[in-house]
């Protein structure tokens, strides 16, 4: 069983809105002093799927698939000390700037050359464009079934059993291998590495390949081979005008509070 | 293909109704192609779904592409996307348009691949500039937003649930209804759904909730969430909760609130220890007045709120409940 995760590397989503900011004219989001970036925690999440996976089944080679600058190396260690066996990184400027759909078609360029494989896990989407297409077009591009936002992932007897979140509940959901599953937070919590096993992902091994190494085209990836086109990223400012309610003690401010959405007639 | 013209909305069936987001979006397409001076085309998929091709008429729809068949009686990517790209070919849309929902999330890549397009996900706002669709959505959690255009055509959007008002239903609205066979071959569909689960609510729907209490992280335990309903029953409304507050298992995952989960669109929300992260925030940009009783003053929850209570839960929210109660036994 051959298990490939596709990882990225994020701004932290958990950057405080008050130090957020974008730089309007590049179009871009500039990085916090003191806040680093983090490996997408869906995307590890679905590493943390393909441990379980291997736990169930007693083996399973797993490789960890990113595209990003050179940075983006530790959100590939992350993985690996999770237990991982390998890294690839995408790392050329000829990727960057791409879109979902030339990110994708690089990924998936990548996967093939990783052949034979079993299984390509995501995640649902990565919280930095918030889009969740990736999977998706990974699989189309490669021909495979895809199953998106799963709770569970089981292998047994060749075949794939995903459970999916809906937002009125659950469905699950067989199909076969190979296949591309995208995985959400309800798959639980993923593990978390221990000194011992950081120290031992350094020593494993990370490739790192270009445009030319995949065989694609330049002018495919990245911002040349994108179809859609930023133009424009602002943070949007809200504007309302908190009144807070002061009072001696919290059941009068609870009692003024009550009686003021009264008067408003939102209660 | 060349000469494309219209906005084709996919529409959506759920429990054989059609779902509140077809009319939203199709609100959203009859006001752009109004202004592109294009007709709105509506596409409809199912079993036993013709009837309802009426309905989206009255909502904005010029032309309905009614596609009937037993393959799409539950939905499955694998049958859908074929069975709209059939449409496409007939209907050659300038813009197709979604709800950024369960079936638009994962439908409108699929589709886009095939269309050889891209699509643009859980826009908010949609405009046109200089004959070109400009589509502008959250990103970054909902810290920043990002305003898009499509190189290649059709160019494709889906559509935030809740942020675009459906227009009055018009019944004597005129339209043509055209059928579609689809010829949707069963082996295609590699994906067999075996179970499903409904998470049964009692009460008031959140989406429909005029009134929702919000639960996060600080309540502290699955108990305190009672508390909240209390309140809530009190006030006909519902209880959602943050994504921290169900990963903790105190309230069911569906009644999550934010990016990830419901959009709502309440008249009042009353947000009880719950920070304010923007990603939760995602889901109540419909939210008319946000209330909160937070702890820290600095917490981001009061930048969005017209009330606030500094304090613990603890010590508010009981006399709340009671002054409520009183008030409304008035
Ligand atoms: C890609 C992505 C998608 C996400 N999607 C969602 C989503 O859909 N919905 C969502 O909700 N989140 C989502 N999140 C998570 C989000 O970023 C926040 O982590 C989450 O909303 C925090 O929940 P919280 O406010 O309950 O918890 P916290 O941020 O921990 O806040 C708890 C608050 O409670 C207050 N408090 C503690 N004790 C008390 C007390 N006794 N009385 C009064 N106040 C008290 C504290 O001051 C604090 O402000 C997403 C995150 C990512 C990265
Ligand atoms: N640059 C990337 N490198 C590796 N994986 C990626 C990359 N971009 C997206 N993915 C994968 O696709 C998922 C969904 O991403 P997105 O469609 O961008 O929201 C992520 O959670 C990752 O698993």
């Amino acid at each position: 069983m051959h298990i490939i995760c596709c990882v990225k590397q994020v701004p932290d989503p958990e950057t405080p809105a008050s130090q957020f900011k974008v730089d309007e004219a590049t179009k871009k989001v500039l990085p916090v002093p003191g806040i680093d970036p983090v490996a997408d925690e869906y995307a590890i999440l679905g590493v943390e799927a393909a441990l379980r996976i291997r736990e169930a089944l007693g083996e399973a080679k797993i490789t960890v698939l990113c595209l990003g600058p050179e940075a983006a190396r530790d959100a590939v260690k992350k993985a690996l000390a999770m237990g991982a066996d390998e890294g690839i990184q995408l790392t050329d400027g000829a990727f960057e700037g791409g879109d979902s759909y030339a990110t994708a078609r690089a990924l998936a360029a990548a996967i093939k050359k990783l052949e034979p494989f079993d299984l390509v896990l995501c995640g649902r989407q990565a919280p930095d464009w918030d889009v969740g297409v990736t999977p998706s077009i990974i699989a189309d591009v490669l021909g495979l079934p895809c199953v998106t936002r799963a709770s569970e992932v089981k292998v047994s007897d060749g075949t794939l059993q995903v459970e999916r979140v809906l937002l009125d509940g659950f469905e699950t959901v067989e199909t076969s291998l190979p296949a591309v599953v995208s995985v959400s937070n309800e798959l639980g919590e993923p593990r978390y590495p221990q000194l011992r096993e950081i120290m031992a992902a350094a020593k494993k091994p990370v490739a790192v390949w270009s445009a030319a190494d995949l065989g694609v085209d330049a002018s495919q990836v990245g911002a040349a081979g994108s179809l859609l086109s930023l133009d424009r990223l602002y943070v949007p400012v809200h504007e309302a005008k908190c009144e807070f309610i002061e009072a001696e003690t919290p059941e009068e401010a609870a009692e003024t509070l009550a009686t003021t959405l009264r008067e408003a007639k939102l209660i | 293909m060349a000469n494309e013209s219209g906005i084709l909305v996919v529409a959506e069936v759920a429990e054989g109704a059609l779902a509140s987001i077809s009319a939203e979006v199709l609100a959203a397409a009859r006001r752009l192609a109004d202004e592109l001076g294009q007709p709105v085309q509506a596409a409809l998929l199912g079993q036993g779904v013709e009837p309802l091709a009426q309905e989206l008429i009255a909502a904005g729809a010029d032309k309905v592409y009614v596609v009937d068949d037993a393959a799409l009686a539950e939905y499955q990517s694998d049958a859908f996307v074929p069975a709209i790209e059939k449409i496409c070919g007939e209907a050659n849309p300038s813009v197709v348009l979604m709800g950024q929902t369960d079936i638009g999330r994962d439908l409108a890549p699929r589709l886009a691949f095939r269309l050889e397009t891209a699509v643009a996900m859980d826009c908010m706002d949609l405009a046109i500039s200089d004959g070109r669709l400009v589509m502008t959505r959250p990103c970054y959690g909902g810290n920043a937003n990002a305003q898009h255009t499509c190189k290649t055509m059709p160019q494709m959007a889906t559509v935030r649930i809740k942020s675009q008002e459906p227009l009055a239903p018009d019944a004597s609205r005129q339209g043509e209804v055209v059928k579609v066979a689809a010829g949707i071959d069963p082996s295609a569909v590699r994906t067999k759904i075996t179970g499903r689960r409904k998470e049964e609510t009692e009460g008031i729907r959140l989406e429909d909730a005029e009134v929702i209490v919000g639960g996060g992280r600080g309540m502290g335990s699955v108990e305190a969430f009672q508390t909240l309903e209390e309140l809530a029953d009190l006030m006909k409304g519902a209880v959602g909760a943050t994504r921290a507050a169900c990963d903790m298992g105190w309230y069911p995952i569906p009644k999550q609130i934010g990016l990830t989960g419901k959009v709502v669109s309440p008249a009042l929300y009353i947000a009880v220890a719950i920070s304010g992260a923007s990603q939760h925030m995602a889901g109540l940009s419909g939210a008319k007045n946000i209330v909160a009783v937070n702890k820290d003053p600095e917490a981001s929850i009061f930048r969005y709120c017209r009330y606030g209570i500094v304090g613990d839960w603890k010590a508010v929210i009981p006399p709340f409940l009671n002054k409520v109660r009183q008030l409304k036994a008035q």
